[in-house]
Protein backbone atom coordinates (compact mmCIF):
# COMPACT_ATOMS: atom_id res chain seq x y z
CA UNK A 1 0.00 0.00 0.00
CA UNK A 2 1.30 3.44 -1.31
CA UNK A 3 0.84 6.24 1.49
CA UNK A 4 2.10 9.77 -0.28
CA UNK A 5 3.18 12.61 1.97
CA UNK A 6 5.05 15.48 2.54
CA UNK A 7 8.06 15.02 5.28
CA UNK A 8 8.89 19.42 6.65
CA UNK A 9 11.95 19.44 8.08
CA UNK A 10 11.29 22.39 10.79
CA UNK A 11 15.02 22.63 11.65
CA UNK A 12 15.58 23.57 7.75
CA UNK A 13 12.43 25.82 6.98
CA UNK A 14 13.15 29.74 7.14
CA UNK A 15 9.71 30.89 6.59
CA UNK A 16 10.14 32.28 3.38
CA UNK A 17 6.25 31.44 2.21
CA UNK A 18 7.70 30.25 -1.33
CA UNK A 19 5.55 26.84 -0.46
CA UNK A 20 2.86 29.34 0.25
CA UNK A 21 3.04 31.66 -3.22
CA UNK A 22 3.70 28.52 -5.06
CA UNK A 23 1.07 26.05 -3.91
CA UNK A 24 -1.60 28.88 -4.76
CA UNK A 25 -0.04 29.52 -8.12
CA UNK A 26 -0.28 25.82 -9.06
CA UNK A 27 -3.55 24.79 -7.77
CA UNK A 28 -5.29 28.41 -8.94
CA UNK A 29 -4.42 27.80 -12.39
CA UNK A 30 -5.64 23.89 -12.98
CA UNK A 31 -8.18 22.69 -14.18
CA UNK A 32 -10.52 22.16 -10.95
CA UNK A 33 -11.37 25.87 -11.14
CA UNK A 34 -9.09 29.36 -8.99
CA UNK A 35 -8.43 29.10 -5.44
CA UNK A 36 -10.77 32.19 -5.39
CA UNK A 37 -9.17 35.38 -3.70
CA UNK A 38 -11.80 38.31 -2.53
CA UNK A 39 -10.79 41.79 -1.64
CA UNK A 40 -7.34 40.79 -2.45
CA UNK A 41 -6.33 44.55 -2.69
CA UNK A 42 -9.09 45.60 -0.41
CA UNK A 43 -9.57 46.41 3.30
CA UNK A 44 -9.85 42.97 4.35
CA UNK A 45 -8.58 40.27 1.91
CA UNK A 46 -9.13 36.22 1.94
CA UNK A 47 -8.51 33.51 -0.16
CA UNK A 48 -8.54 30.30 -0.17
CA UNK A 49 -4.95 28.64 0.50
CA UNK A 50 -4.14 25.00 0.68
CA UNK A 51 -0.99 26.10 2.39
CA UNK A 52 0.14 28.70 5.03
CA UNK A 53 3.39 28.58 7.15
CA UNK A 54 2.78 29.78 10.01
CA UNK A 55 5.60 31.47 13.20
CA UNK A 56 5.82 30.60 16.92
CA UNK A 57 7.98 31.63 19.58
CA UNK A 58 9.26 29.48 22.12
CA UNK A 59 10.70 29.94 25.49
CA UNK A 60 11.07 33.34 26.94
CA UNK A 61 12.75 36.66 25.72
CA UNK A 62 16.03 36.61 25.44
CA UNK A 63 16.04 32.49 25.48
CA UNK A 64 13.92 32.17 22.54
CA UNK A 65 13.63 30.23 19.47
CA UNK A 66 11.60 31.12 16.13
CA UNK A 67 9.90 28.13 14.52
CA UNK A 68 8.47 28.47 11.24
CA UNK A 69 5.71 25.74 10.82
CA UNK A 70 4.06 25.33 7.28
CA UNK A 71 0.87 23.52 7.75
CA UNK A 72 -1.61 21.81 5.39
CA UNK A 73 -3.66 18.75 4.97
CA UNK A 74 -1.68 16.38 6.16
CA UNK A 75 -3.32 13.68 4.04
CA UNK A 76 -3.98 11.27 7.75
CA UNK A 77 -3.91 7.47 7.26
CA UNK A 78 -7.44 7.34 9.53
CA UNK A 79 -9.02 10.85 7.79
CA UNK A 80 -11.97 11.95 10.46
CA UNK A 81 -13.22 14.14 7.97
CA UNK A 82 -13.79 11.40 5.17
CA UNK A 83 -16.68 9.32 7.12
CA UNK A 84 -18.07 12.30 8.41
CA UNK A 85 -19.19 13.41 4.49
CA UNK A 86 -22.75 12.94 3.75
CA UNK A 87 -22.71 12.63 -0.19
CA UNK A 88 -18.85 10.95 -0.09
CA UNK A 89 -17.07 13.92 -1.94
CA UNK A 90 -14.52 13.29 0.50
CA UNK A 91 -12.45 10.55 0.04
CA UNK A 92 -9.21 8.64 0.55
CA UNK A 93 -7.77 7.32 -2.27
CA UNK A 94 -7.00 3.57 -2.13
CA UNK A 95 -3.80 3.71 -4.74
CA UNK A 96 -1.62 6.37 -2.84
CA UNK A 97 -3.76 7.32 -0.15
CA UNK A 98 -4.14 11.01 -0.78
CA UNK A 99 -7.35 12.61 0.85
CA UNK A 100 -9.51 14.42 -2.00
CA UNK A 101 -12.72 16.44 -2.35
CA UNK A 102 -14.99 15.75 -5.38
CA UNK A 103 -16.03 19.29 -6.19
CA UNK A 104 -18.64 17.91 -8.15
CA UNK A 105 -20.57 16.14 -5.13
CA UNK A 106 -19.49 18.47 -2.33
CA UNK A 107 -22.92 20.49 -1.21
CA UNK A 108 -20.80 23.08 0.88
CA UNK A 109 -21.84 21.58 4.30
CA UNK A 110 -18.62 22.36 5.92
CA UNK A 111 -19.51 18.91 8.27
CA UNK A 112 -15.90 17.66 6.74
CA UNK A 113 -14.29 21.07 8.10
CA UNK A 114 -15.96 20.53 11.80
CA UNK A 115 -14.46 17.10 11.68
CA UNK A 116 -10.69 18.26 10.70
CA UNK A 117 -9.13 18.76 14.15
CA UNK A 118 -6.39 20.45 11.97
CA UNK A 119 -8.32 23.21 10.26
CA UNK A 120 -6.49 22.06 7.11
CA UNK A 121 -10.03 22.25 4.92
CA UNK A 122 -11.01 25.53 3.87
CA UNK A 123 -14.79 26.79 1.84
CA UNK A 124 -14.16 28.16 -1.32
CA UNK A 125 -16.21 31.51 -1.00
CA UNK A 126 -17.06 31.31 -4.91
CA UNK A 127 -17.01 28.16 -5.60
CA UNK A 128 -19.20 26.96 -2.35
CA UNK A 129 -17.29 23.79 -1.98
CA UNK A 130 -14.55 22.52 0.38
CA UNK A 131 -10.98 22.37 -0.72
CA UNK A 132 -7.72 21.59 0.67
CA UNK A 133 -4.29 20.10 -0.52
CA UNK A 134 -4.12 17.58 -3.42
CA UNK A 135 -0.55 16.84 -2.74
CA UNK A 136 -0.65 18.30 -6.53
CA UNK A 137 -2.00 14.97 -7.85
CA UNK A 138 -2.78 16.73 -10.95
CA UNK A 139 0.97 17.03 -11.21
CA UNK A 140 3.08 13.46 -9.28
CA UNK A 141 1.29 11.71 -12.17
CA UNK A 142 1.79 14.24 -15.13
CA UNK A 143 3.47 12.47 -17.76
CA UNK A 144 4.55 15.37 -19.93
CA UNK A 145 6.55 16.88 -16.92
CA UNK A 146 10.22 15.83 -16.91
CA UNK A 147 10.24 13.15 -14.08
CA UNK A 148 12.02 15.27 -11.40
CA UNK A 149 9.31 18.01 -11.59
CA UNK A 150 6.63 15.32 -10.79
CA UNK A 151 6.27 16.77 -7.27
CA UNK A 152 4.05 18.71 -5.12
CA UNK A 153 4.60 22.58 -5.91
CA UNK A 154 5.41 23.12 -2.25
CA UNK A 155 8.44 20.61 -2.61
CA UNK A 156 9.93 22.20 -5.76
CA UNK A 157 9.63 25.54 -5.02
CA UNK A 158 11.42 25.11 -1.25
CA UNK A 159 14.78 26.70 -1.71
CA UNK A 160 16.30 25.00 1.49
CA UNK A 161 14.88 21.27 0.67
CA UNK A 162 12.74 21.55 3.75
CA UNK A 163 10.40 19.81 2.17
CA UNK A 164 10.39 16.16 1.28
CA UNK A 165 8.04 13.99 -0.85
CA UNK A 166 7.01 10.59 -1.23
CA UNK A 167 5.97 7.35 -0.36
CA UNK A 168 5.59 6.40 3.36
CA UNK A 169 4.92 3.05 3.47
CA UNK A 170 7.90 2.10 1.65
CA UNK A 171 10.81 1.95 4.37
CA UNK A 172 13.53 2.93 1.77
CA UNK A 173 11.99 5.74 0.56
CA UNK A 174 13.80 9.08 1.41
CA UNK A 175 10.73 10.16 3.66
CA UNK A 176 10.58 6.94 5.56
CA UNK A 177 14.30 7.25 5.86
CA UNK A 178 13.94 11.00 7.27
CA UNK A 179 10.97 9.92 10.06
CA UNK A 180 13.40 7.10 11.13
CA UNK A 181 16.55 8.74 11.29
CA UNK A 182 15.75 12.40 12.30
CA UNK A 183 13.15 11.63 14.52
CA UNK A 184 9.73 12.39 12.44
CA UNK A 185 6.70 13.34 14.15
CA UNK A 186 2.92 13.39 13.95
CA UNK A 187 0.57 16.63 14.84
CA UNK A 188 -2.05 15.63 17.50
CA UNK A 189 -1.22 12.21 17.79
CA UNK A 190 -3.82 11.95 20.82
CA UNK A 191 -6.87 11.89 18.30
CA UNK A 192 -5.82 8.55 16.61
CA UNK A 193 -6.18 10.41 12.78
CA UNK A 194 -2.59 9.28 12.18
CA UNK A 195 -1.51 11.75 9.93
CA UNK A 196 0.90 10.93 7.24
CA UNK A 197 2.36 14.02 6.87
CA UNK A 198 5.50 14.27 9.29
CA UNK A 199 7.89 17.05 10.71
CA UNK A 200 11.04 16.85 11.59
CA UNK A 201 11.94 18.61 14.73
CA UNK A 202 14.37 21.15 15.22
CA UNK A 203 17.72 19.83 15.94
CA UNK A 204 21.16 21.30 17.95
CA UNK A 205 23.77 21.25 15.81
CA UNK A 206 26.67 21.47 17.81
CA UNK A 207 30.48 20.81 16.48
CA UNK A 208 33.21 20.26 19.36
CA UNK A 209 36.74 21.21 17.88
CA UNK A 210 39.76 20.21 20.29
CA UNK A 211 42.72 22.02 19.81
CA UNK A 212 45.14 19.47 18.48
CA UNK A 213 42.58 19.33 15.66
CA UNK A 214 43.99 23.00 14.70
CA UNK A 215 47.22 21.55 13.57
CA UNK A 216 47.83 18.98 11.45
CA UNK A 217 50.01 16.42 13.76
CA UNK A 218 51.02 15.10 9.98
CA UNK A 219 52.35 18.62 8.69
CA UNK A 220 55.10 17.93 6.83
CA UNK A 221 57.15 21.10 7.40
CA UNK A 222 58.37 21.22 10.98
CA UNK A 223 57.44 23.68 13.73
CA UNK A 224 60.23 25.61 12.97
CA UNK A 225 59.35 25.82 9.16
CA UNK A 226 55.81 26.51 10.11
CA UNK A 227 56.55 29.62 11.86
CA UNK A 228 58.96 31.42 9.20
CA UNK A 229 56.69 30.31 6.58
CA UNK A 230 53.52 32.22 8.26
CA UNK A 231 55.57 35.06 9.31
CA UNK A 232 54.62 38.19 7.41
CA UNK A 233 57.34 39.30 5.26
CA UNK A 234 58.91 36.36 4.99
CA UNK A 235 58.51 33.15 3.17
CA UNK A 236 57.54 32.69 -0.68
CA UNK A 237 54.68 35.14 -1.92
CA UNK A 238 52.86 35.04 -5.07
CA UNK A 239 56.26 37.14 -6.73
CA UNK A 240 58.14 33.85 -6.24
CA UNK A 241 56.11 31.93 -8.32
CA UNK A 242 55.14 34.29 -11.00
CA UNK A 243 57.13 36.87 -13.58
CA UNK A 244 55.12 39.56 -13.93
CA UNK B 1 -17.42 27.31 16.64
CA UNK B 2 -19.38 30.12 14.67
CA UNK B 3 -22.87 29.75 15.63
CA UNK B 4 -25.10 29.08 11.90
CA UNK B 5 -28.41 30.75 12.06
CA UNK B 6 -29.34 27.93 9.50
CA UNK B 7 -28.22 25.03 11.97
CA UNK B 8 -29.81 26.91 15.09
CA UNK B 9 -33.50 27.26 13.45
CA UNK B 10 -32.97 23.75 12.24
CA UNK B 11 -32.17 21.86 15.50
CA UNK B 12 -34.54 23.95 16.87
CA UNK B 13 -37.76 23.78 14.67
CA UNK B 14 -37.33 20.33 14.15
CA UNK B 15 -36.87 19.36 18.05
CA UNK B 16 -39.94 21.64 18.55
CA UNK B 17 -41.99 19.46 15.73
CA UNK B 18 -40.62 16.15 17.04
CA UNK B 19 -41.77 16.70 20.48
CA UNK B 20 -45.34 18.46 19.46
CA UNK B 21 -45.57 14.45 18.42
CA UNK B 22 -44.65 13.52 20.75
CA UNK B 23 -46.89 14.84 23.05
CA UNK B 24 -50.08 14.19 20.49
CA UNK B 25 -49.20 10.51 20.78
CA UNK B 26 -48.54 10.45 24.51
CA UNK B 27 -52.39 12.16 24.61
CA UNK B 28 -53.50 9.46 22.70
CA UNK B 29 -51.53 6.45 24.61
CA UNK B 30 -52.83 7.12 27.65
CA UNK B 31 -56.37 7.86 26.51
CA UNK B 32 -56.36 4.84 24.52
CA UNK B 33 -54.78 2.64 27.79
CA UNK B 34 -57.50 4.28 29.19
CA UNK B 35 -55.28 6.56 31.89
CA UNK B 36 -57.32 9.20 30.97
CA UNK B 37 -61.05 9.59 29.92
CA UNK B 38 -60.76 8.88 25.70
CA UNK B 39 -60.29 11.70 23.75
CA UNK B 40 -62.91 12.43 21.32
CA UNK B 41 -61.42 15.23 18.93
CA UNK B 42 -59.80 13.87 16.57
CA UNK B 43 -59.38 17.60 14.94
CA UNK B 44 -56.76 17.94 17.69
CA UNK B 45 -53.93 15.51 16.37
CA UNK B 46 -54.39 16.59 12.87
CA UNK B 47 -53.76 20.20 13.30
CA UNK B 48 -51.31 18.82 15.83
CA UNK B 49 -49.82 16.62 13.16
CA UNK B 50 -50.03 19.16 11.04
CA UNK B 51 -48.20 21.83 13.00
CA UNK B 52 -45.40 19.24 13.88
CA UNK B 53 -45.14 18.92 9.96
CA UNK B 54 -44.80 22.88 8.76
CA UNK B 55 -42.10 23.25 11.95
CA UNK B 56 -39.82 20.68 10.44
CA UNK B 57 -40.63 21.83 7.39
CA UNK B 58 -39.68 25.23 8.29
CA UNK B 59 -36.38 23.39 9.74
CA UNK B 60 -35.60 21.51 6.59
CA UNK B 61 -35.71 24.68 4.51
CA UNK B 62 -33.83 26.48 6.89
CA UNK B 63 -31.42 23.59 6.45
CA UNK B 64 -30.46 24.66 2.97
CA UNK B 65 -29.23 28.21 4.06
CA UNK B 66 -25.91 26.46 5.41
CA UNK B 67 -25.26 24.64 1.79
CA UNK B 68 -23.13 25.92 -0.28
CA UNK B 69 -24.80 24.01 -3.00
CA UNK B 70 -28.34 23.35 -1.97
CA UNK B 71 -29.19 22.01 -5.25
CA UNK B 72 -26.62 19.26 -4.56
CA UNK B 73 -28.43 18.30 -1.48
CA UNK B 74 -30.55 14.56 -2.75
CA UNK B 75 -26.62 13.34 -2.62
CA UNK B 76 -26.48 13.90 0.96
CA UNK B 77 -28.37 10.59 1.66
CA UNK B 78 -25.54 8.81 -0.07
CA UNK B 79 -23.29 7.79 3.29
CA UNK B 80 -25.63 6.55 5.54
CA UNK B 81 -23.44 3.82 6.90
CA UNK B 82 -21.08 6.28 8.09
CA UNK B 83 -22.18 9.64 8.42
CA UNK B 84 -24.67 11.14 10.99
CA UNK B 85 -25.40 13.98 8.79
CA UNK B 86 -26.53 11.55 6.02
CA UNK B 87 -28.73 9.60 8.54
CA UNK B 88 -30.50 12.94 9.84
CA UNK B 89 -31.19 13.64 5.81
CA UNK B 90 -32.81 10.27 5.99
CA UNK B 91 -34.21 10.04 9.26
CA UNK B 92 -36.00 13.56 8.83
CA UNK B 93 -38.36 13.12 5.54
CA UNK B 94 -38.86 9.40 6.81
CA UNK B 95 -39.77 11.15 10.45
CA UNK B 96 -41.85 13.83 8.47
CA UNK B 97 -43.72 10.98 5.77
CA UNK B 98 -44.89 9.03 9.08
CA UNK B 99 -46.06 12.14 11.33
CA UNK B 100 -47.97 12.89 8.22
CA UNK B 101 -49.60 9.73 8.07
CA UNK B 102 -50.58 9.69 11.51
CA UNK B 103 -52.21 12.82 10.57
CA UNK B 104 -53.99 11.33 7.78
CA UNK B 105 -54.97 7.94 9.83
CA UNK B 106 -56.57 11.02 12.36
CA UNK B 107 -57.83 12.88 9.45
CA UNK B 108 -59.72 9.96 7.85
CA UNK B 109 -61.22 8.16 10.85
CA UNK B 110 -59.04 4.87 10.32
CA UNK B 111 -60.11 3.77 13.82
CA UNK B 112 -61.37 0.31 12.77
CA UNK B 113 -59.38 -2.14 15.24
CA UNK B 114 -56.66 -4.33 13.27
CA UNK B 115 -56.30 -6.60 16.26
CA UNK B 116 -56.95 -6.66 19.75
CA UNK B 117 -54.16 -6.60 22.39
CA UNK B 118 -54.48 -9.46 25.40
CA UNK B 119 -55.31 -6.47 27.50
CA UNK B 120 -58.25 -5.13 25.05
CA UNK B 121 -57.28 -2.47 23.92
CA UNK B 122 -58.14 -2.21 20.50
CA UNK B 123 -54.78 -1.54 18.40
CA UNK B 124 -56.03 0.72 15.43
CA UNK B 125 -54.13 2.32 12.27
CA UNK B 126 -53.62 5.85 14.69
CA UNK B 127 -51.44 4.12 16.87
CA UNK B 128 -49.10 2.03 14.51
CA UNK B 129 -48.99 4.86 12.58
CA UNK B 130 -47.80 6.53 15.82
CA UNK B 131 -45.65 4.00 17.18
CA UNK B 132 -43.71 4.06 13.89
CA UNK B 133 -43.73 7.70 13.96
CA UNK B 134 -42.56 7.80 17.60
CA UNK B 135 -39.76 5.59 16.76
CA UNK B 136 -38.67 7.47 13.42
CA UNK B 137 -39.09 10.55 15.75
CA UNK B 138 -36.30 9.55 18.49
CA UNK B 139 -33.83 8.24 15.73
CA UNK B 140 -34.25 11.63 14.28
CA UNK B 141 -33.19 12.85 17.40
CA UNK B 142 -30.27 10.55 17.87
CA UNK B 143 -28.77 11.30 14.37
CA UNK B 144 -29.39 15.36 15.20
CA UNK B 145 -27.35 15.37 18.60
CA UNK B 146 -25.07 12.42 16.97
CA UNK B 147 -24.20 15.32 14.62
CA UNK B 148 -22.48 16.88 17.31
CA UNK B 149 -21.52 14.14 19.83
CA UNK B 150 -19.65 11.91 17.72
CA UNK B 151 -17.07 14.67 17.12
CA UNK B 152 -14.43 13.41 19.47
CA UNK B 153 -11.93 16.70 19.15
CA UNK B 154 -15.30 19.16 19.90
CA UNK B 155 -14.91 17.81 23.96
CA UNK B 156 -18.15 20.15 24.62
CA UNK B 157 -19.90 18.09 22.33
CA UNK B 158 -18.67 14.75 22.59
CA UNK B 159 -21.04 13.39 25.41
CA UNK B 160 -24.15 11.69 25.59
CA UNK B 161 -25.25 14.88 27.35
CA UNK B 162 -24.93 15.88 24.05
CA UNK B 163 -27.97 13.92 22.44
CA UNK B 164 -30.07 13.44 25.88
CA UNK B 165 -30.25 17.85 25.73
CA UNK B 166 -31.57 17.59 22.06
CA UNK B 167 -34.40 14.84 23.12
CA UNK B 168 -35.07 16.56 26.23
CA UNK B 169 -34.95 20.35 25.06
CA UNK B 170 -36.95 19.37 21.55
CA UNK B 171 -39.73 16.98 24.24
CA UNK B 172 -39.76 20.24 25.78
CA UNK B 173 -41.05 22.78 23.78
CA UNK B 174 -42.97 20.11 22.15
CA UNK B 175 -45.43 19.20 25.13
CA UNK B 176 -45.43 23.44 26.31
CA UNK B 177 -46.65 24.29 22.30
CA UNK B 178 -48.78 21.07 22.68
CA UNK B 179 -50.30 22.88 25.90
CA UNK B 180 -50.98 25.43 24.02
CA UNK B 181 -52.48 24.61 21.38
CA UNK B 182 -54.67 22.36 23.24
CA UNK B 183 -55.86 25.32 25.45
CA UNK B 184 -55.87 27.46 22.04
CA UNK B 185 -58.38 24.44 20.91
CA UNK B 186 -60.37 23.59 24.23
CA UNK B 187 -59.72 20.30 24.67
CA UNK B 188 -59.29 18.78 28.12
CA UNK B 189 -55.74 17.53 27.71
CA UNK B 190 -54.26 21.37 28.66
CA UNK B 191 -53.44 20.66 32.31
CA UNK B 192 -52.09 16.98 31.25
CA UNK B 193 -49.60 18.85 28.61
CA UNK B 194 -48.73 21.77 31.16
CA UNK B 195 -47.80 18.97 33.81
CA UNK B 196 -45.66 16.72 31.09
CA UNK B 197 -44.63 20.09 29.54
CA UNK B 198 -43.31 21.07 33.42
CA UNK B 199 -41.76 17.81 33.94
CA UNK B 200 -39.50 17.96 31.01
CA UNK B 201 -38.65 21.68 31.02
CA UNK B 202 -37.27 20.63 34.52
CA UNK B 203 -35.92 17.84 33.30
CA UNK B 204 -34.21 19.71 30.33
CA UNK B 205 -33.34 22.17 32.68
CA UNK B 206 -31.62 19.58 34.97
CA UNK B 207 -29.69 17.97 32.16
CA UNK B 208 -28.34 20.94 30.43
CA UNK B 209 -26.92 21.88 33.87
CA UNK B 210 -25.13 19.22 33.96
CA UNK B 211 -23.43 19.50 30.78
CA UNK B 212 -22.58 23.28 31.39
CA UNK B 213 -20.80 21.67 34.61
CA UNK B 214 -19.15 19.49 32.33
CA UNK B 215 -18.30 21.61 29.80
CA UNK B 216 -16.46 24.10 32.79
CA UNK B 217 -14.34 21.16 33.89
CA UNK B 218 -13.26 20.21 30.05
CA UNK B 219 -9.63 19.75 29.84
CA UNK B 220 -8.50 20.28 26.02
CA UNK B 221 -6.40 17.14 25.29
CA UNK B 222 -4.64 18.80 22.59
CA UNK B 223 -2.46 22.20 23.00
CA UNK B 224 0.24 23.97 21.54
CA UNK B 225 2.44 21.16 22.73
CA UNK B 226 1.10 18.98 20.45
CA UNK B 227 -0.48 20.72 17.32
CA UNK B 228 3.26 22.01 16.42
CA UNK B 229 4.82 19.44 18.19
CA UNK B 230 7.44 21.35 20.01
CA UNK B 231 7.63 20.09 23.85
CA UNK B 232 8.11 23.64 25.69
CA UNK B 233 5.95 25.15 27.75
CA UNK B 234 6.11 28.46 26.57
CA UNK B 235 4.55 28.62 22.79
CA UNK B 236 3.70 31.79 21.45
CA UNK B 237 2.13 31.88 18.33
CA UNK B 238 3.72 34.82 16.21
CA UNK B 239 1.63 34.97 12.86
CA UNK B 240 -0.43 33.02 11.41
CA UNK B 241 0.53 33.23 8.21
CA UNK B 242 -1.76 35.55 6.49
CA UNK B 243 -2.80 39.50 7.50
CA UNK B 244 -6.18 39.10 6.16
CA UNK B 245 -9.03 36.74 7.73
CA UNK B 246 -9.35 33.01 6.27
CA UNK B 247 -12.30 30.12 6.57
CA UNK B 248 -10.43 29.06 9.78
CA UNK B 249 -10.83 32.42 11.39
CA UNK B 250 -14.35 32.51 10.26
CA UNK B 251 -15.87 29.12 10.37
CA UNK B 252 -14.27 28.12 14.08
CA UNK B 253 -14.46 31.89 16.23
CA UNK B 254 -17.43 33.18 17.37
CA UNK B 255 -16.07 36.65 17.68
CA UNK B 256 -18.24 37.88 20.93
CA UNK B 257 -16.22 38.64 23.93
CA UNK B 258 -16.22 36.46 27.12
CA UNK B 259 -19.18 38.40 28.36
CA UNK B 260 -21.57 38.35 25.69
CA UNK B 261 -21.44 34.48 26.14
CA UNK B 262 -22.14 34.46 29.10
CA UNK B 263 -24.86 36.74 29.24
CA UNK B 264 -26.21 34.49 26.83
CA UNK B 265 -26.06 31.31 28.63
CA UNK B 266 -28.09 33.39 31.49
CA UNK B 267 -30.47 34.52 29.05
CA UNK B 268 -31.19 31.19 27.89
CA UNK B 269 -31.48 29.70 31.10
CA UNK B 270 -34.10 31.57 32.22
CA UNK B 271 -36.21 32.26 28.49
CA UNK B 272 -35.90 28.40 27.75
CA UNK B 273 -36.71 27.10 31.39
CA UNK B 274 -37.23 29.02 34.17
CA UNK B 275 -39.96 31.53 32.67
CA UNK B 276 -41.66 29.11 30.94
CA UNK B 277 -41.91 26.60 34.25
CA UNK B 278 -43.82 29.76 35.83
CA UNK B 279 -46.08 30.65 32.78
CA UNK B 280 -46.62 27.02 32.78
CA UNK B 281 -47.48 26.48 36.39
CA UNK B 282 -49.71 29.55 36.13
CA UNK B 283 -51.38 27.31 33.14
CA UNK B 284 -52.00 24.10 35.13
CA UNK B 285 -54.34 26.27 37.32
CA UNK B 286 -56.02 28.18 34.47
CA UNK B 287 -56.23 25.57 31.35
CA UNK B 288 -58.65 27.53 29.80
CA UNK B 289 -56.56 30.42 29.21
CA UNK B 290 -54.82 30.18 26.12
CA UNK B 291 -52.56 33.27 26.45
CA UNK B 292 -50.52 31.91 29.29
CA UNK B 293 -49.28 28.71 27.22
CA UNK B 294 -48.90 30.75 24.19
CA UNK B 295 -46.19 33.25 25.17
CA UNK B 296 -45.08 30.36 27.11
CA UNK B 297 -43.85 28.54 24.10
CA UNK B 298 -42.93 31.92 22.34
CA UNK B 299 -40.56 32.51 25.01
CA UNK B 300 -39.36 29.26 25.58
CA UNK B 301 -38.51 28.98 21.83
CA UNK B 302 -36.69 31.97 22.20
CA UNK B 303 -34.89 30.87 24.42
CA UNK B 304 -33.28 27.75 22.92
CA UNK B 305 -32.29 29.76 20.12
CA UNK B 306 -30.05 31.38 22.68
CA UNK B 307 -29.81 27.92 24.02
CA UNK B 308 -28.25 26.55 20.77
CA UNK B 309 -26.30 29.60 20.16
CA UNK B 310 -24.09 29.36 23.28
CA UNK B 311 -24.54 25.47 22.25
CA UNK B 312 -22.14 26.21 19.11
CA UNK B 313 -20.40 29.18 20.83
CA UNK B 314 -19.64 27.18 23.44
CA UNK B 315 -17.51 24.59 21.36
CA UNK B 316 -13.48 25.04 20.94
CA UNK B 317 -12.21 23.54 17.96
CA UNK B 318 -8.48 22.59 18.28
CA UNK B 319 -7.79 24.36 15.10
CA UNK B 320 -8.34 27.35 17.12
CA UNK B 321 -4.66 26.97 18.42
CA UNK B 322 -2.92 27.67 14.68
CA UNK B 323 -5.27 31.26 14.81
CA UNK B 324 -4.17 33.18 17.42
CA UNK B 325 -2.29 36.01 16.34
CA UNK B 326 -2.54 37.72 12.80
CA UNK B 327 1.40 38.65 12.80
Amino acid sequence: MTQLALVIDLNVCVGCHACVTSCKEWNTSGQAGPLVDKNAYGEDPTGTFFNRVQSFEIGTYPQTETVHFPKSCLHCEEPPCVPVCPTGASFKREEDGIVLVDYDKCIGCKYCSWACPYGARELDEQQRVMKKCTLCVDRIYDESLPEDERKPACVLSCPTSARLFGDIHDENSEVSRAIREDAGYQLMPEWGTKPSNHYLPRRKTRVKIYKDELERVDNPLSKEERKRHNAPGTGPSLDDMTSW
Amino acid sequence: MHPAFSVIFLTTLIGAGQGLFLALFTGQIFSQFKLMPAQNDYNFYVIGSLIALVLMALGLFSSFFHLGHPERAWRSAAKWRTSWLSREVIALPATMIAIFVYGLAHYMGWKDPIFTMPGGTAVDATLLAGLVATVLTYTLFVCTGMIYGCIKFLQEWHTPLTVINFILMGTASGFTLATALSAYMGTDLTSFYASWAIFFTLLALIFRLASIQRNKRIKPRSDLKTAIGVNHNKIRQMSQGSMGGSFNTREYFHGKKAGFVKSIKVIFLILAFIVPLVLLGISLGSPSAYVVPALAILIQYLGLLAERWYFFADANHPQNMYYQQIS
